[in-house]
């Protein structure tokens, strides 16, 4: 229960239903921990964790009066979440802290929290689907009826035994029904607005977190990756796709795949970023029609509906949250590896994010894009 | 659902014969104790009762006695009161790293202008470590002490482990270097005998809702010669050391507390709690991989602290919550959610074990019934607890 709308509704869903509920909140970050670290606001208003969402969820469970209890993951969220957060933009590319979370604390690390104090299943307030395949002897990942709230993106890593245990009660419903219920259940949060950014960032500027929680690091004993906890280690060239170099950048991690805006360097056309080379720390700039490929190599997949792929699969495949996913093939490149090849190219595969493959609502299975060919 | 509380270190429950002694305070008796009016007589005259139990309690004079909001503003008083008279800048203060976070965080303030702004004006502090029973060394504090030494505040019995200090040589190092003493006996008033001339302390805090009496209301013992300045400014209540309106009813029910805690002593109840919690704490510990934090030291009669190795304190507290069975592990921060134990930390355990850890606190309503409902859940509890866990050695089990 995260205090908001959707995580309480379903408490309330659930408490209706005559089930034995628990409420459960991670406490996953201190937002006050990096407060006035270079540059960081010293109050910082962050969603994630605060004390006033922590009291929203306690009051929605004292309504429902079902037992409530905050847990503590600050340390695994930090060792699985933060910092691979921060390596992978330091590594150049772009993560989804979302997915790890769901796949390493909350389908995870709570679920097994949830054995323990003897609870069969968790149910959460993501918009998705599970079911159980009869035929395929297999639990399903499904996209939810509300398609613009569709979070199956980020729950791709589920395993058969956390789907096994995992509920999405608001699969089958839109947010606005969503809000209706939770007024009706006279929930106290009804009305709060949804949460958009990344929890744990506060305002979304990421590169003022990464920078404040590096000079925190660079404190310590134990640094996050030695020879990257300055800023001018990850300095580079900005080169052009046939090799020019055309200016310096202060740091790979302030970049994606696609952007044009804050390169620092001007041109007669628009120049966009389409590769970041982490081993030179070069980034490479050029027009947006550089920008398409057609191939990407997903590693670390994880498949759903299907135990292995034996032979290639026509899906659509989606390779970011807000991508309308694209019809394609996709083919075993190796233990836990992918082939993607699109019908038509794509703009701006990112390394770090994740491809997702669907067959019609059904989630095939998804795995990280590790780099493109064009 | 039967339910069973086992965390009176957290707060006890009011005794009926306390709430009885309070309840006149209310409406019946229901003056302002600075009136001069019958009204007023009345209430003075039973916030002077009370503070003569409470002086007993403590073995001092009921003029010694200053009534609080609580443990934690006597424990503040206690150092920012010194810190206004005696305490200025360059100052010293020892106190130990298990304290009460009361003592800790006004110590942590103390230092602020030192610590975070390089400011040499501000109070230095020195924590004195403790051993792996949990103890403070007296020759430790003793070597800790400079001419610059105002304060020593180091607790009398530790609230997590139950362990109790070395009070008394303490106290004598202090007289002997003239420095202030000041001892939070929170955790030991009610459960062991507490006499102020034989700790040889100068200030020692106590509060009613770890003894019996209500929440919201607690003492602080001011040696007479001791120079405090208030940190409240108002009226001259409490012989202007604390302004503001007694709390007359909560004042009554801590001394009310205090008069049966006196009761109990002579009664031997403390002897029969420490066999209770002795033969919970021996039954727990038959449970395989387990251990007792304190080990060595003497403890106050009603803790005892226990590690359950592969096990996340939290996870079984709420387990054990879910059964009925109320206990605690660490320190809960403001979100609610637990953190690691400084205490245990300080002690030198393993940091998985300190978030193994679970405390036990037995209170005067224990049954025998109440032992005996916990020694019957926690083995089955904590065997599922591990069954599920990814750190358990599951060959283990088998054995």
């Amino acid at each position: 229960m995260s205090g908001g709308v959707d995580s309480s509704t379903v408490a309330a869903m659930l408490r209706a239903e005559g089930r034995n509920v628990i409420g459960l909140t991670m406490q996953l970050w201190n937002q006050r921990r990096l407060a006035g670290h270079a540059g960081m606001p010293e109050s910082v208003q962050g969603r994630c964790c605060s004390i006033d969402d922590v009291y929203d969820a306690r009051r929605v469970a004292e309504t429902l009066g079902i037992p409530y209890y905050v847990v503590n993951h600050e340390e695994r969220f930090e060792r699985d979440v933060v910092r691979p957060f921060v390596e992978e933009y330091l590594a150049g590319r772009t993560p989804i802290p979302c997915s790890l979370c769901n796949n390493h604390l909350k389908f995870d690390q709570l679920l097994v929290v949830a054995r323990q104090i003897g609870a069969d299943q968790i149910a959460t307030g993501h918009y998705a689907k599970v079911v159980f395949d009869e035929r395929l002897n297999r639990w399903l990942l499904k996209r939810p009826a509300d398609k613009s709230k569709d979070q199956t993106y980020f729950l791709f890593g589920l395993t058969q035994e956390q789907l096994s245990r995992t509920l999405f009660p608001l699969g089958g419903m839109t947010k606005p029904e969503v809000r209706e219920l939770a007024r009706k259940h006279n929930l106290v949060i009804a009305e709060k607005p949804d949460s958009q950014e990344i929890c744990f960032v506060p305002g979304g500027d990421y590169k003022r977190f990464l920078e404040a929680y590096l000079a925190e690091q660079g404190d310590r004993p134990a640094r996050i990756a030695e020879e990257k906890i300055a800023g001018e280690m990850v300095a580079g060239e900005m080169v052009t796709s046939d090799g020019k170099v055309i200016g310096e950048h202060a740091g790979v991690h302030n970049f994606t795949v696609g952007q044009r805006k804050g390169l620092g360097v001007a041109t007669g056309s628009p120049l966009y970023v389409i590769q970041i080379k982490n081993d030179t720390r070069q980034v490479v700039v050029g027009k947006d029609e550089e920008l398409y490929s057609r191939t990407l190599r997903a590693c670390r997949v994880n498949l759903i509906s299907t135990a292995e792929l034996r032979e290639p699969m026509r899906v659509a495949v989606k390779i970011r949250h807000k991508h309308q996913p694209a019809p394609a093939i996709i083919e075993s490149a190796g233990p836990d590896e992918v082939r993607v090849t699109f019908d038509e190219p794509q703009r701006a595969l990112t390394p770090g994010q994740a491809a997702v493959f669907y067959d019609g609502d059904i989630v095939v299975g998804g795995g990280w894009i590790e780099n493109s060919t064009q | 659902m039967r339910r069973v509380y086992l965390d009176n270190n957290a707060t006890t429950p009011v005794l009926p014969e306390v709430l009885e002694a309070m309840r006149p305070y209310f409406s019946e008796h229901f003056g302002n104790a600075s009136s001069i009016h019958h009204h007023g007589q009345e209430t003075r005259a039973a916030v002077d009762r009370a503070r003569e139990s409470v002086a007993a309690l403590l073995g001092c004079r009921g003029s010694e006695v200053v009534f609080t909001s609580g443990g934690t503003e006597a424990d503040n008083l206690a150092i920012f009161g010194l810190a206004n008279f005696g305490l200025g800048p360059g100052e010293h203060v020892i106190t130990s790293t298990i304290e009460h976070h009361a003592v800790l965080n006004a110590c942590k303030h103390l230092a602020k202008y030192r610590d975070e702004y390089r400011d040499e004006t501000g109070c230095e502090v020195t924590y004195i470590p403790v051993d792996g029973r949990g103890l403070v060394d007296p020759a430790d504090v003793k070597r800790a002490i400079r001419p610059s030494t105002k304060l020593i505040t180091v607790m009398f019995a530790n609230n997590e482990t139950g362990v109790v200090q070395p009070v008394a040589e303490i106290g004598r190092i202090a007289a002997e270097a003239d420095i202030y003493f000041h001892t939070d006996a929170v955790q030991a008033a009610g459960k062991i005998p507490i006499d102020v001339n034989k700790i040889g302390c100068d200030l020692l805090t106590i509060s009613g809702h770890k003894i019996h009496g209500p929440q919201g209301v607690g003492a602080l013992y001011v040696r007479k010669g001791t120079q405090l300045e208030p940190m409240l400014y108002g009226g001259s209540h409490e012989r202007s050391r604390r302004a503001g309106t007694e709390n007359v009813p909560g004042i009554v029910g801590l001394g009310k507390a205090a008069e049966l805690a006196i009761a109990g002593f002579e009664r031997g109840d403390d002897l029969k709690m420490a066999a209770a919690r002795d033969h919970l704490e021996r039954e727990l510990l038959e449970i395989e991989a387990t251990g007792l934090n304190g080990e060595g030291a003497t403890r106050v009669p009603n803790t005892t602290n226990i590690y359950f190795d592969s096990i996340d304190g939290e996870a079984l507290v709420i387990a054990l919550d879910l059964k009925g069975l109320a206990v605690s592990t660490g320190a809960a921060c403001s979100s609610g959610a637990i953190e690691p134990s400084h205490v245990l930390v300080a002690m030198g355990l393993r940091p998985d074990r300190a978030k193994a850890s679970i405390r036990f606190s037995l209170g005067k309503q224990n049954t025998a019934e109440d032992v005996d409902f916990a020694i019957d859940l926690i083995p089955e509890t904590v065997a599922r607890l591990r069954e599920l866990s990814p750190v358990w050695p599951k060959s283990a089990v088998s054995r």
